[in-house]
């Protein structure tokens, strides 16, 4: 099995926008598709949170909505992950800290915002409180909610996948 | 004991630093003067019949055009062995926003008064390490108090560690992949 043996198993089959699959082994697709079908199926977040949207975000890993299956991972070092999840309000003391983990990560990078204090300040409109993550750091999906749930989590990291899969060569420096 | 009594014998002990009594729900606060403040303590810590082993909280209070002395620093006492409770008040007037330090007598007092500097501003002599403990190094004000705005002195006095996440933020974007 796998051996062309007869021109007759040379047909193309097109089997999705842009990819072909020649019998019986042999796919014919772009590089970006190929990469990025390799990075978006296995996004690892860094592991961090800051308030009740990190509560949340465990419960996304565990079992019951377990985002192992899509691939996620939560890392415990910037150095390893793609993305990080801001849970929670952020402070203007936290912001050092959360904008320091973003720096460590390695390029391509995405953040997404977890939650109303994540994406403008929320309800804690104060000396305090950094109105919206996005003053300092680049956001690439904001989630709506208090904390958001499970659901809209699981939404936000297929945005995101979306986001990836849609983008040309964002995989390398080199260009 | 009953809350009144624990009054009365503070009231007997120290008459002259004995401001007032306010009863509700079953539970007393005396005001005192802030001056022999640690002796009431220790009188409190040390009596056997009282025995107060245990600082339930410290906390300060803002009556900003309220009362005559602008702060006051709240103790709440627990006696574990003989179980009541009693709370003390001491004034401090803004001027001199300071107090005498209780942590000799109870331990735990100490990030509770740092908590209070933080926030309130109020100093505590002869404590033994007073610095901020929840606001970073560097913040300017007291945030708790009343004449504190809530939304933060502004954009031009913004905490100087904040601008810097801001400008570093501002710089890296030049290192940033776009699309």
């Amino acid at each position: 099995m796998g051996l062309i043996t007869s021109p007759a198993s040379l047909t193309l089959v097109e089997a999705d926008d842009g990819t072909k699959i020649m019998n019986p082994n042999i796919v014919i697709t772009s590089f970006d598709k190929i990469i990025n079908w390799a990075r978006v199926s296995s996004l690892w977040p860094m592991t961090f949170g800051l308030a009740c949207c990190a509560i949340e975000m465990m419960a996304v890993y565990a079992s019951h909505n377990d985002l192992d299956r899509m691939g996620i991972i939560p890392r415990g070092s910037p150095r390893q992950s793609d993305f990080m999840f801001v849970a929670g309000t952020v402070t203007k003391k936290m912001s050092e800290v959360v904008r320091r983990v973003y720096d460590q990560m390695p390029e391509p990078r995405y953040v997404i915002s977890v939650g109303s204090c994540a994406n403008s300040g929320g309800i804690f409109n104060s000396y305090s409180t950094v109105q919206g993550c996005d003053t300092f750091l680049p956001i690439d999906v904001y989630i709506p909610g208090c904390p958001p749930r499970p659901e809209a989590f699981i939404d936000g990291i297929i945005k995101l996948q979306e986001k990836m899969r849609a983008e040309h060569f964002h995989w390398s420096r080199w260009r | 004991m009953e809350p009144a009594e624990i009054a009365e014998k503070i009231k007997e002990q120290f008459p002259d630093e004995f401001l007032e009594v306010r009863e509700f729900r079953g539970q007393a606060a005396v005001t005192v003067k802030k001056g022999r403040l640690v002796d009431i303590c220790r009188y409190l810590h040390d009596e056997p019949s009282l025995f107060f082993d245990f600082l339930v909280d410290l906390c300060g209070v803002d009556y900003l055009g309220k009362k005559e002395n602008r702060f006051v620093v709240l103790y709440n006492l627990y006696s574990v062995r003989h179980r009541h409770r009693i709370l003390v008040k001491a004034e401090v007037p803004e001027a001199s926003p300071s107090i005498d330090t209780v942590v000799p007598i109870w331990a735990g007092a100490n990030w509770h008064e740092r908590e209070c500097f933080d926030l309130f501003g109020i100093t505590f002599n002869g404590h033994p390490d007073l610095r901020r403990i929840l606001l970073p190094e560097g913040w300017e004000g007291h945030p708790l108090r009343k004449d504190y705005p809530v939304k933060g002195p502004g954009p031009d006095q913004e905490w100087k560690g904040f601008t810097e996440v801001l400008a570093r933020a501002q710089r890296y974007k030049e290192f940033e992949w776009d699309e």
